[in-house]
Formats: structure tokens, sequence, C-alpha cells
């Protein structure tokens, strides 16, 4: 390799030792405290505008409105616990449709699967929130303290006036962060204009305020305090990720075939020399702390930061970018190897992510079409269990059941009720004045359960054998829509 | 702490003790461990002047804050009396009738009533109100005493052959068998005539005999054609519910010689709210007529 020529050196070197490497790795690993520097470059743009989307997401989702009607709150996104409902846009969802949300979360497993058989662990460096709010964090604090170095003098600096006082902002500021991020999350649970407005009245449920409390602690000292030992020791997920990697798995990695051997060596000194300046910059951005020079491991969240200020240092120096890049395997050993190599389309559409997109389509498919099919109206039947049944003085016997209409609509509708077997049965609703009959006419409120206790009685008896299956039918008059739940009915000889 | 050791291969400070040579390494708790501990007794010795603690002879410290979980407990009772009062006033300036054609008082007197049935009726009637042989099953549509609501809050007020209450329901059958007044063939032959009456096996000539006894013996409470007579609570012979058994032998007995249910007076008892609760509920199981 040629030695560094033409351009004035103007890169700073920096001393740093990198947290956990391999040379002076111990079971126990004492806490280095981390100063990362600002980079600059398109994935820190990446990054800007992926902080920017999550965080107005998760800000602004709550406020968005989405008429339902007369029966139903209007807020777009609601977790409706006390009334136990969940709302989507146009999406109403019953706690026994809770196989949506397990179904999301299977889709949310696979896709990051997807995701990290392809890009590595995207998820971390660019949208987990850890990693969010940490760099929203970092944000104000460089705003108030200054970069990396003016950051670690300020820690090293004797407790003056001046420093007292920048620590006051700063953990001032986190904190109004912190109280948003919890204040937020309570905005999906109830409706947000008159939360906000009671939450300041002071006239919030106390859950809102311990929610709020909790929130504001773990995000304070989450994103201010623990930082990259949060990833380290308390996520699983880096603990997995290693089974999601192959050889086609873009990674961001130190290409040293083209760095080493590293030097600081003058422009003008001839020798053979890697294009690694060793300037230990790609260290100093790292949020965690690390050297990517030491190759693939856990701590790396692959934020490609250190891309970035590798790419600034390589253009000062009139080298080619990509010393630090993505780069699969593959790509990396033919390199290494001296052959030329580009990213192939078949090293990302490979077998593994194809499986990963198919399972993830499935149940993406399989969910919406659930979805446009579903019913929006249910019977539940529960028999009495004490006594089974009832002897009647006219011989006959009586079976008592507790049924349950579900009307998933937002409009209040007129069901029958009907038998559908068990001859010479007849129904009658508890409570009701209505003379036994073969079906009887039930209203039921928008988006509401009925419960109501049918009494059957078979004026003859069952045949043998004690017990005899028939079903309950519940049909909508307008709609015709239909629902039906099969039912036991008892009497003498049935029990031993 | 100018002569602290300090082990070479480990560089930790040692304690200074030592065993054959074996050095004791200072290796002390993590700071935020000890800052935690001392959090907690200064947490203890708060706790210990604001809330009740040390124990005394009969009793314990008081605490500044005056708090007692007992009082804490009367003070959610008398909030639960307070919220259910909306609905136990107006059950009390009701009757029974009313309460039914008032959905809200009519939940809120089911589920009293069977918080109550659970307490003072299951041991007799069930949990289901189910009965058992010589208690009457409440579920069913035959009531000896009358199964109106007004009829049956009347039975709860009063009880069933209830001592030392003047309105209680009172009858008596009298013991055909034991006190001589049939002949055992008699009492046969009355026992195929009820068989009968029901439709079920029997002796019919037997039967036809036992015809004049019950028309002279049994038809002035039971009625000529043993449909019963809830005046004297005298049951229905001619349905298919039998308290005391309905083969030969039950009833034979029963005639020779009859038992009597009796069923407490729960006016005084029960709160009159309660007895009234009690009534809906029972009326309601299927059987309220």
């Amino acid at each position: 390799m040629a030695s560094i020529d033409g351009k004035p050196e103007t890169v700073d070197r920096v001393e740093v030792e990198a947290v956990n490497r391999e040379e002076t790795r111990e079971l126990y690993a004492r806490r280095v405290k981390i100063f990362p520097k600002r980079a600059r470059g398109t994935y820190r743009t990446v990054k800007w505008w992926v902080m920017a989307v999550t965080l107005g997401l998760y800000y602004l989702l709550p406020w968005v409105r989405w008429d339902r009607g007369l029966y139903a709150p209007d807020q777009a996104v609601l977790v409706d616990l006390a009334h136990r409902r969940f709302y989507f846009f146009f999406i109403e969802i019953w706690p026994q449709e809770f196989y949506y949300v397990a179904g999301l979360l299977i889709m949310a497993g696979v896709g990051l699967f997807l995701v990290t058989s392809i890009l590595g662990r995207a998820w971390c460096g660019y949208t987990c929130p850890q990693t969010v709010w940490v760099d929203l964090f970092l944000v104000v604090e460089r705003f108030i303290e200054g970069d990396r170095s003016a950051r670690i003098r300020l820690e090293r600096a004797p407790w003056t006036l001046s420093k007292i006082g920048k620590l006051i902002a700063k953990h001032l500021i986190w904190l109004v962060i912190a109280v948003g991020t919890g204040g937020a999350w309570i905005f999906y649970f109830a409706d947000a204009p008159w939360l906000a407005g009671a939450l300041f009245s002071g006239e919030a449920p106390m859950v809102a305020y311990s929610t709020v409390g909790i929130l504001t602690a773990t995000t304070y000292i989450f994103a201010g305090f623990m930082r990259e030992q949060v990833c380290i020791y308390m996520c699983p997920w880096p603990r997995i990720q290693a089974a999601m990697f192959d050889e086609n798995t873009l990674l961001v990695t130190y290409n040293d075939w083209r760095g080493e051997p590293r030097s600081r060596h003058q422009m003008s000194q001839p020798g053979d020399f890697g294009d690694c300046v060793d300037c230990n910059q790609c260290v100093v951005v790292c949020p965690m702390g690390i050297d990517i020079r030491d190759g693939q491991q856990l701590e790396c969240i692959t934020c490609a930061l250190c891309i970035d200020a590798c790419n600034t240092v390589m253009e000062k120096f009139g080298r080619p970018r990509g010393l630090i890049s993505y780069t699969t395997l593959t790509d990396y050993t033919e390199r290494a190897a001296g052959k030329q190599a580009k990213l192939n389309w078949h090293e990302v559409v490979r077998p593994r992510t194809i499986i990963y997109t198919a399972l993830w389509a499935i149940a993406g498919l399989a969910m919406l079409a659930v979805l446009a099919m579903r019913d929006r109206l249910d019977i539940n039947v529960l028999h009495d269990r004490n006594p089974l049944f009832v002897q009647l003085s006219d011989g006959g016997v009586r079976n008592g059941y507790t049924v349950k209409v579900l009307n998933m609509v937002q409009q209040p509708r007129d069901f029958v009720l009907s038998l559908d077997g068990l001859e010479g049965g007849l129904l009658s609703v508890a409570g009701s004045d209505e003379a036994p009959a073969r079906s009887t006419i039930l209203r039921v409120d928008a988006d509401k359960v009925r419960s109501v206790r049918v009494f059957v009685s078979a004026p003859g008896g069952v045949a043998a054998g004690g017990r005899a299956d028939f079903r309950f039918v519940v049909k909508d008059r307008a709609s015709e829509e239909t629902a039906a739940r099969e039912a036991v009915f008892h009497a003498a000889g049935g029990r031993k | 702490m100018a002569d602290v050791e300090r082990d070479e291969i480990s560089g930790t400070d040692t304690t200074g003790h030592e065993w054959d040579g074996i050095k004791e390494l200072n290796t002390p708790l993590p700071r935020w461990w000890i800052l935690t501990f001392y959090a907690t007794i200064v947490w203890a010795l708060g706790y210990v002047i604001l809330y009740p603690a040390l124990p005394l002879i009969d009793s314990a410290t008081g605490g500044l804050l005056g708090y007692s979980s007992r009082a804490e407990l009367a003070a959610e009772l008398t909030q639960a009396k307070a919220a259910q009062a909306q609905y136990l006033d107006r059950i009390a300036s009701a009757s029974p009738a009313e309460i039914r054609a008032d959905q809200d008082l009519l939940q809120f007197a089911i589920a009293g009533g069977r918080s109550a049935f659970s307490i003072n009726c299951a041991p007799c009637h069930g949990a289901g109100a189910q009965g058992a042989a010589g208690y009457p099953n409440l579920n069913d549509d035959d009531w000896l005493w009358g199964g109106s609501l007004d009829e049956i809050y009347a039975t709860l007020k009063n009880g069933i052959r209830a001592p030392h209450n003047d309105d209680t329901r009172d009858s008596i059958m009298p013991a055909f068998g034991t006190d001589e007044v049939l002949e055992k063939a008699q009492i046969a032959d009355v026992t195929n005539f009820v068989l009968a009456l029901s439709g079920k096996d029997h002796d019919s000539a037997a039967a036809q005999r036992g015809a004049e006894v019950f028309a002279d013996n049994c038809a002035a409470c039971h009625g000529e054609k043993g449909t019963g007579n809830k005046e004297f609570g005298a049951p229905s012979l001619a349905d298919a519910i039998w308290l005391y058994g309905q083969d030969a032998a039950a009833i034979g007995a029963q005639i020779s010689s009859p038992k009597h249910g009796v069923m407490p007076a729960w006016a005084g008892r029960l709160d009159d709210t309660v007895i009234k609760q009690l009534t809906v509920y029972v009326h309601s199981l299927g059987g309220g007529q």
C-alpha cells in the first residue's frame, strides 16, 4: 500500500481505549463512562429521520381523531381497558379477538428475523426505543455541555457554579422529556384531550399518574444513565441475534484487508501501510464505546455511525470511502482475497429471507382474511350446573342457561333467539312475562354483550340417556346474520 | 490506613487478616448496595415514627399518622353501605312486585338475594336452591304455600310451623297409621289410589277401594282430585313432584306417620330489605308465579 500523500493531515487522532476489548476482557466489567462524539454523514442523517418519524408517531398518534358514530370513542388508536375494547382506525377488537394482537406479535417477530438476516441489528441501531431516546438525550447533552472533548473536560473539572448550572439544566431537560414520554404513553389508554386536561387539573386517575411516574423514571434512568448497559446486560436480543446472521447478512464491518497494518506514519514516510490511520474516530463516535476494528461483537448495535466517522476521515485523506462499511461476510472474504465483489441480489434474496418473508406474509394475509370475514355477532351459552335440571310438576323437565349475545357493531340490533333441535322444547327469558315459545326477540345495545337467563323446558322430558343435544341460534332480524352455539339438555337418568 | 497491604496478583487491598499465610482480600459491598441498605434503615425509622409499629403489653404504639387498618376497613364498609343505601332505601319502601318491575332494583335484589340465600337458606335448600328429600326445590313450579311474590314473602317472613310466630304457616296432617285412624289395609288401598292419581304403577282393585278412603279422609285438604290446597300447604298428589319420595313405601309411610317440614320465621332475624331481596331472588329462579 502506498503511503498517505496529497492533502495535509487534518484529522484529530484520539487516544481512547474501547470498552470491553478482547485483550482486556474480564468476567466483571467495571462500567467505563462513554462520551459519544457527534458523527456526520449518511447514516447519521438516516438516524435523524428515523428518530423524527418514530418519536413523531409516538407523541402524535393518540391525538389523531377517527369518527365512529355515536356509540364509540373517536380516538384513532385507543386501548380502552375499562370497556375491554381496542380501536385502531377502522378496526375494533374485542377481548376474545386478542389473537390479532398475537398475530401482530408473530409478524413483528418474523419481521425482526427478516430484517436482521438482511441488515443485521437494524432494529437496534435505528428504531429501538432505547437507541432513539438515548440519541435524543445525547442531543440535549451535546447542546448544553458540548461535544465529546468538552464533556470529558467538564466531567473532570472541579465543581464550579458553571458546571453545576450545566448539569442542572441538562437533567431538567431530560426530566421534561422523560415526563413527556410517560405522559404520551397513557394517552393511548384514554381519550387524549380529556386526559391531558385531567392530568394538569389533578383529576386524572391515580393509575395515570403512577404510570407517568414509572415511565418517567425508566426513560430518565435508561436513556440518561444506563444507556449502553441496557443493550449489553438487560436486553436478550444481542444473545439471540447471532443465530440470525449468516455469511450473506449486511453487517457493519471493518475491512481489515484494506486497513491493516494501521499506522500513524508521517505522510512522507515510505512503507507498506494500510488505509487505517488509527485516528480512533470510529471508537469515539460509537454510542456503545467499542472498537469495530476488533470485529463483530455483542455490543455492536450496527448504528453505522463508525461508517460515517471513517468515511469523513477517508475523504480528508483522499482515500476511497468504505474502510468501514455494510458488507457481507461473503463479499468481505472475496475482497480480502483480492477479488472484485459487489453486493449481489442473491445475497439478499436467499432461502432464509424468502422463508422469513413468506412466513411474515402468510401471517399477515391470514390475519387480513380473518379480519375481513370475521363475525360481528356471537353467542355464548353456559348451562346451569346447580341444579342441572328441574323436575316440573306436569312431568316435564326444565334446564337453565346463561346466554350471552355479543353485538359487535356500533348499532343497537334486534335478534331472534331460537332453539334448533330439541323437539317440543320451549324457551323463555327469565324475568319476561311472555309465554314460553320456540323463539324470542332480544334487543342488544350497540357494541354490547347482553346476558340473559334462559329457561328451556321440554314438556315430556327427553329420550333415554337423560340428555339431548341442540343449538341456540341467534339471528339479526334485519341482516339475517346468524350465529349458533351447541348446548346440552339434561334430564333425570343422565347422571350415574 | 497507611500500612494497608495490597495483594500483588489481584491488585486488591487486604483486610490484614491472615490465616496460615492466606490473606483476606478486602472486597466491600458495592456502594449502591450499602446506600440502599442505609436508605431502608432510614425508611424503617420513619415508618416506626409514623405508623403503628412497636408492640406494647396490650396494644401498640399508634404512630403520628394515626393509621389503623381496622379504621380503614370500617371506613370502607361505611362507604360500601352508603353506595348500597340508594338501592336499599328504595327496596325498603317498595313491594316485591315493585322491585321486580324496576330493572335496577331487580338486579340489585337478585344479587343481594343470592348472597343472603347462600348464607341463610342454602343449608336446607341447597346452594342452587335445588332442595333435598324433605326440603322443597325452589326452582320448580310446584309450591306448597304458593309461588307468587307476596306468598313467598309471607312464607319467608313468618316461616312454616315456626314456633313463637302467630302468623306462621301451619297445618298438621293426621298420622293415620300411628294414631290408628285407618286400618293397615285401608292405608295400603289409599296408597294405591294416590299412586294412581299421578299415573304410576298401582294395583287398580286396591286403588278403587282406596278412592272411598281418600274421599272420606284426604280430599278435605288435598282436594277431590288430589290437586292440593295452598291454604293448608297441602301438596298436590297428582303431579310429578314428591317431597318425601314417590314410591309406595314412601307414600304409605307419609300417610301412616307424616313428616312435616319446619322453616324458621325470618322476620326479626333478617332485615326486611333482605327478606324482600330473598323473595325476588327465589321468585327469579324459574318457578315464580
